[in-house]
Order: C-alpha cells, then sequence, then structure tokens
C-alpha cells in the first residue's frame, strides 16, 4: 500500500469526482470531497515524511521501466508542494457548504465539488508526474475544471473573466505543449529525469533555446508573471469565494513549481541561468510586477480585486528570490510559495464570510465590519500583516530570507526596492482597515452578524497557521532548504533529483 | 530546404494565423475558431515529427525493420481530446455569454461591464461621503 502512494495522490480525487454524481445530495457529496481532500493530505503527510527519511520516491507507472512508460517522481519539493495543495483544499473545502449555498445555484452544487476534485487532481498530478506530457494533460484537467469553477459563480462578469482565463490558459498550456514537443523531437524522451541528461548534449542549438522559450512563456503565463497577469484580477474577483480562496493559494503555486522543475531540473542551472539573461529579465519582471501590482491594489473598489492584484505583486517577489539562482535566494520563494498560501487562504476565506452575510466585497460595504464581524476582521488584519511582513507573521520569515538572500549575492538596491514594495501594502491593507475600523455602520446594516462557525473555523485555523509558521519556523524553513540544496545539487551533478 | 520542410512551414503558417485570429478579432466565437486552428497545427507539429524516413506505419510485421514513431501519434490523441475538451468549454460560455450581456462582441461585453465598475464607484464614493456627512 505504501510503495503506491505517489499514484494514490493523484487517483483519490480523481476516482472521488464521478462518484460525487452518484451521491446527488449537496451535503452528502460534500463530506464526501471533505474526506477525499482529507485522505489526500493524509497521504502526502507521509509521502512527505517518506521522502525526508528515504530519500527521493519513484513509481513506474504500469510497471513500465521509467524512460518508455510514465513515472511519477516525489522529491521534497514535490512532497512539499503536494503537502501545500491538499491542506489548502482541505481547510477551503470545510467553509464550502456554507459558502456555496448562496453563491452557486442549487441545482449546480454538487458540480461544484466534482469540479473542484478534478482541479484538485489535476494540481496534485503536475506536482506529482515525472513526465512532460503528463504535465500537460494535468495542466489541462486543472484548467478546464478551473474555467467551469469560475463560471459557475451567480456574477455574469465571472462568465467573461473566466473566458478571458480560458483564451490565456489555452494558448499558455499549447506554448508549453509546443516546448515539450519540440525537446521530444530533440531527445526522444518525455521522462523529466532522462530529458535533463540528455539536454546538456544539445544546448547550443537552436531548437533546444525554442523550446525552452516556449515552455518559459507558456509558465510564465500560467503563473501569471507581470506583463502576463491580465486574465487573473478578473477571473479571482467574480469567481465563487471558496474557488478564488482555492486558486489563490495553489494555482499560481503550482505554476511557479513548474518553472522551477523546468528551469532547475529539466534544462539545468547552468542553461537556464548562464547562456540566457533569464536573471536580469527575472529580477525586472519580478520587481515591476512588485510595483506595478501594488500600485493598482491600492486603486482598487472591490476587495477582491484588491487582494488579486496583491497575489500578482507576491508572484513578484517568488520570481525575484527565483532569479537571484542561489540556495538561499530558492528557499525564499520555496517559502514564500507557502506562506503566501497560507496567507491569501486566510484571506480569501475571510473575504468568503463577508461575502456570505454582506453579498458584496466593495468597499464601502465595509463600512463598520470591524464591530459587527470582529473575528472576521481580525483574520483579514493578520492575514494583512502577514502581507506586509510584520514580525511574528509568515510574511516576515519569507521576505526576511528573500532580503538576505539579496544581501548576500550584493544586490542592496533591488533589497531596498523589496521594502519599499511592502510599503505599498501597508497602504492597501490600511484602506481596508481604515473603512472596516473607523466609519460609522452603513444605514441599514446594522443587522449583520458575525460570520457563522462553519467559516470561522477554517479561517481561524488559517490564521493560526499564519502565526505559528512566523514563529515556529523549523518544518517550512528546513523543508524548504533541503529541497532548494537537492535542486541545486542535480544542476552539479546532472544524476538524481 | 524550403520543400523539405513543407510541413513546418505549414505549422508555422498555421500557428500564425490561430495566433492573429485570437488576438484580433473581437467576436468570441470567431477567437475559438482561431484557438483551434492554433492547436491543430501543434496537432501537425508532433505528427510531422514522428515521420522517419522510409519508415512504415507502426504495426509488427514479417520483413519490415523501420518503423514511424508511434509515440507522438498517441501524444497527439491525447492532445486532441483536450482541444476537443477546450472547444467545448469555450462554447458553453460564449453561449452563457450571450445569454447574460445578449452579445458575443468583446467590445460590447466591455462597455456593460465598464458602466457596472462606474456605478459601483460612484456609489462608492457617495456612500463615503454621505456617511462622513453623517
Amino acid at each position: 500500500m505504501l510503495v503506491h502512494l505517489p499514484i494514490l495522490q493523484v487517483l483519490v480525487p480523481l476516482m472521488a469526482a464521478p462518484l460525487c454524481l452518484v451521491l446527488n445530495r449537496s451535503k452528502m457529496v460534500w463530506l464526501f470531497a471533505l474526506f477525499t481532500s482529507v485522505l489526500a493530505f493524509l497521504i502526502s503527510c507521509l509521502l512527505l515524511q517518506q521522502v525526508i527519511d528515504s530519500g527521493t520516491i519513484t513509481y513506474e507507472l504500469g510497471g513500465w521501466d521509467a524512460p518508455w512508460g510514465i513515472e511519477y517522481r516525489i522529491d521534497k519539493l514535490n512532497a512539499f508542494l503536494l503537502l501545500i495543495i491538499t491542506a489548502i483544499s482541505t481547510v477551503v473545502l470545510l467553509a464550502a457548504q456554507t459558502s456555496i449555498k448562496k453563491e452557486i445555484p442549487k441545482d449546480k452544487q454538487s458540480l461544484f465539488y466534482i469540479l473542484f476534485l478534478l482541479s484538485l487532481t489535476g494540481m496534485l498530478g503536475i506536482v506529482a508526474t515525472g513526465d512532460a506530457f503528463n504535465v500537460f494533460v494535468f495542466l489541462e484537467i486543472s484548467s478546464l475544471s478551473a474555467y467551469a469553477l469560475i463560471a459557475l459563480s451567480r456574477d455574469r462578469r465571472a462568465l467573461w473573466a473566466s473566458y478571458q482565463y480560458l483564451i490565456m490558459g489555452t494558448i499558455g498550456a499549447t506554448f508549453i505543449l509546443i516546448g515539450i514537443g519540440l525537446m521530444y523531437q530533440m531527445t526522444g524522451t518525455l521522462n523529466m529525469e532522462d530529458l535533463s541528461k540528455r539536454l546538456p548534449e544539445l544546448e547550443q542549438t537552436r531548437t533546444v533555446f525554442t523550446a525552452f522559450a516556449f515552455v518559459i512563456v507558456g509558465v510564465c503565463l500560467k503563473l501569471a508573471l507581470f506583463p502576463l497577469h491580465l486574465w487573473l484580477p478578473n477571473a479571482y474577483a467574480y469567481a465563487p469565494s471558496i474557488v478564488t480562496a482555492f486558486f489563490a493559494a495553489t494555482a499560481t503555486k503550482v505554476a511557479i513549481y513548474l518553472l522551477i522543475r523546468f528551469t532547475y531540473s529539466v534544462f539545468g542551472l547552468s542553461f537556464s541561468f548562464t547562456s540566457l539573461p533569464l536573471q536580469i529579465i527575472f529580477m525586472i519582471l519580478g520587481l515591476l510586477g512588485i510595483f506595478v501590482a501594488s500600485t493598482a491594489a491600492i486603486y482598487q473598489t472591490n476587495i477582491k480585486h484588491l487582494f488579486a492584484y496583491s497575489s500578482i505583486a507576491q508572484i513578484g517577489y517568488m520570481i525575484v528570490g527565483f532569479s537571484i539562482s542561489t540556495v538561499t535566494g530558492l528557499t525564499a520563494t520555496l517559502l514564500h510559495l507557502f506562506n503566501h498560501a497560507l496567507m491569501k487562504g486566510a484571506l480569501f476565506l475571510a473575504l468568503g464570510a463577508v461575502m456570505y452575510r454582506i453579498g458584496g466585497v466593495q468597499i464601502s460595504q465595509f463600512q463598520g465590519i470591524g464591530k459587527q464581524m470582529p473575528l472576521t476582521m481580525a483574520a483579514i488584519v493578520i492575514g494583512g500583516l502577514s502581507l506586509i511582513g510584520v514580525p511574528l507573521t509568515v510574511g516576515f520569515v519569507s521576505k526576511w530570507y528573500l532580503l538576505v538572500a539579496l544581501i548576500e549575492s550584493d544586490l542592496w538596491l533591488i533589497a531596498v526596492l523589496v521594502l519599499l514594495g511592502s510599503l505599498l501594502a501597508v497602504i492597501y491593507v490600511w484602506r481596508v482597515v481604515e473603512i472596516a475600523y473607523f466609519r460609522p455602520v452603513l444605514l441599514g446594516g446594522e443587522t449583520v452578524k458575525e460570520a457563522p462557525l462553519s467559516f470561522l473555523f477554517p479561517i481561524w485555523i488559517l490564521v493560526f497557521a499564519n502565526i505559528y509558521f512566523g514563529i515556529d519556523t523549523r518544518l517550512s524553513v528546513q523543508v524548504a532548504e533541503a529541497a532548494a540544496q537537492s535542486l541545486f545539487g542535480i544542476s552539479g551533478s546532472g544524476v538524481s533529483l | 530546404m524550403l520543400m523539405g520542410l513543407y510541413n513546418y512551414w505549414v505549422v508555422v503558417v498555421l500557428m500564425m494565423i490561430g495566433f492573429y485570429i485570437v488576438i484580433a478579432h473581437g467576436n468570441l466565437i470567431k477567437k475559438i475558431v482561431g484557438l483551434t486552428i492554433f492547436q491543430t497545427s501543434v496537432f501537425i507539429f508532433y505528427i510531422s515529427m514522428a515521420k522517419v524516413k522510409d519508415g512504415t506505419a507502426p504495426i509488427l510485421e514479417q520483413g519490415t525493420e523501420l518503423y514511424s514513431n508511434p509515440l507522438p501519434h498517441v501524444l497527439i490523441l491525447t492532445a486532441i481530446v483536450v482541444g476537443i475538451a477546450t472547444t467545448a468549454v469555450g462554447l458553453a460560455l460564449t453561449v452563457r455569454i450571450k445569454e447574460a450581456y445578449g452579445s458575443i462582441e468583446e467590445s460590447d461585453i466591455q462597455s456593460q461591464d465598464n458602466l457596472i465598475q462606474e456605478a459601483h464607484t460612484q456609489d462608492a464614493q457617495s456612500q463615503v461621503t454621505r456617511s462622513q456627512v453623517t
């Protein structure tokens, strides 16, 4: 049984999704989906434990040997990502039943869980697999269900947002497909491990450069790197709250994982960062993302829009860490990946609670809810502080590592810019706080009550995680550091992940 | 040179046509058509590269040694399925957009959305000033 964990990680939610159709009753489906997600979470815990104890796990599908058959490969980085995704999906599902009652038409509620599980399957598959073409297939599974999930919202603008996401997402995925095709043409293999061994010999051919360009641009579209981010704000703002919370915390993280996997493992560090000026390009785009998106966030009147733009800015931080291309820099990126999932999960769930009680998240509707929904607003404040990077929250830990990495590489100017970027976060978080706490309650809004327990419980799990991992950084830092080190290890020797 | 890479020229031309349609056209159906052409060009690319010179169809047979590579064909079967699913979702969304907005022109939809956005902004401002007065 333990041997089969890598495949079970993906199969459990995949098999559970159609079974939801049989159950039919919304509440039963919810419990079943929740159970599935918990099961996936336990599997990912076991996998992480196994990887830490005994190193990389490989699993050959159908017993076919690796370069011919599809191989699932779990190393520290994969296990870390699997843990983040399943943990967030479980916590988010806790609140799903209450939230979608108001946001999704009744006859579509059980369909929501099916799509949710399929999307989860896709993300887990992308992370677990060691086969380049498999990545594309799972990418499309998660994206197609994402489009449908966003379109489930009652707001008609969600349809348009979903359509735009579909166009951009499909272009991105097709780019990745072209890149994989070119790689296959040159090497005759799709296995990532095998690719990483064969590509160095062909490094200087134009085909490999083209393949690299297509894959990187495709992945950057998916992760909403600054100039390619246009699909994200509307998709996040108009999707049902639960969907936003889930995607904001996981979808872009999976894309960043792909970026790291392709640059560090498949193409190799020396190719990605020395043959091409990737370092400087990503550094500039990351910084631009931080400033442009943070500034845009300040001017939003829809709070979901505001935090969606903030997500783009936070991706900028991850990209800056990634572009330093040192162990500390990559550790900072991986840490921020984990931490940002906690922050945005908490924030968007809290916004879901506001949506549940008030029916909207326009900034004017936030007037005075600091008193009416104290626990929900407190969660938003702590999440916001974490976004800024105040000590004792997770945001501080990752920003600290990022600064250390920048200073280690003598990039003082960039370090100052990163700090300035955090100041912009102060402004947009303060706008929400000011309206919520220092303005009188809206006329006719006096009856608004605190969010129900089914919301508060998952929100506060994430908020406590925000504080806990801000103080006790052992688990997150150690795993991130080990994963970063192993990624640098392979580029040196080119042998094992 | 030119004729030897005939298939690849077709791929590039189709890819650019498809991509251009996606970017340049405001009609949602036309965008999906463009997207499909774009994806199809990639299918042709995969199938072209599977061809081995003088190789026959990959069916085990006495007397033949050289086969074309069957793997890209299989991969592309999967990619075609994905492409169909994407088209289906895209068309379904277009139907819903038509129902909700009464139009499938990008500019119409955008202007309708902008109206809502402006209304919200004005609403927000007026409410803030109102509460300051009170």
